[in-house]
């Protein structure tokens, strides 16, 4: 069973290139279990949104 | 479009130099790229049927432009061993020897509402200085200049697996630096 060091890695590389069929059957049974690392995965897509909508937003500075 | 007005340079300038900033970390080398950006476009003068459509060809000049310094400065900026060790060290402690989180990362709830809190832009901003500088210029080039990982590879001359590890360090260190300082408890 995948560690929520790697399952982290795994879903940061998920951004990068489509996983393979066993690494995505692993990432979806750890998710299942780990409040954590599903916490974290919505974390990543948030901070990528924040990301560009720093750079677009209005300038009020 | 007809020629833009002063106002609109304007605009375009400040979005130009936020986002070189971004990418760049370093005011003055931001302020160059965005000049020489603006001069070009102004020599440019092709037909664009709107601000838009401009906005976007003048931002891809800015783009080449960071590309262009980013591979001057990378050939003097590499990683020491050093800043590998206190990297791969800041990453560490976010896990257990046996690979689970030290500290679970926490429900941010409806995270979208902060976007909305000018305070939370300072947090934001602050977190983007501490991450560690050359983790930092991949994960702009990959989420704010939103290049490809064969690109970045590309013009850093670096393996995929490489950039990878980078691109999981960033975001593990922004969003742990987030929720110390916003979603957690004790930003609350």
């Amino acid at each position: 069973m995948l560690a929520c060091r790697e399952v982290s890695k795994l879903l940061s590389e998920a951004r990068e290139r489509r996983l393979g069929l066993w690494e995505r059957i692993s990432l979806k049974l750890h998710l299942a279990m780990c409040d954590g690392c599903n916490n974290f995965s919505k974390q990543l897509d948030f901070i990528g949104a924040a990301l560009r909508r720093y750079r677009d937003r209005d300038h009020d500075d | 479009m007809a020629i833009p007005t002063g106002e609109d340079l304007r605009q375009l300038r400040s979005y130009l130099l936020r986002y070189a900033r971004l990418q760049l970390r370093d005011a003055a080398l931001a302020e160059d790229a965005v000049q020489e950006t603006l001069l070009a476009a102004l020599d440019g003068g092709a037909a664009f049927s709107g601000k838009s459509q401009y906005k976007n060809w003048v931002v891809g000049i800015l783009k080449h432009k960071i590309i262009d310094v980013i591979r001057k400065r990378s050939r003097e900026q590499s990683l020491t061993a050093e800043e590998e060790a206190s990297e791969s060290e800041m990453i560490e402690g976010m896990f257990e020897a046996g690979g689970q989180w030290h500290r679970l990362p926490a429900n941010w709830g409806n995270p979208e509402k902060s976007l909305e809190d000018k305070k939370f832009w300072q947090i934001f901003e602050r977190c983007l200085e501490l991450m560690p500088a050359r983790t930092a210029r991949v994960f702009m080039m990959r989420e704010v200049m939103e290049l490809t990982s064969d690109e970045i590879c590309g013009e850093l001359a670096i393996t995929q697996s490489n950039l990878w590890v980078m691109l999981h360090r960033a975001r593990l260190s922004l969003r742990g630096c987030l929720e110390t300082r916003w979603f957690g408890d004790a930003a609350k």
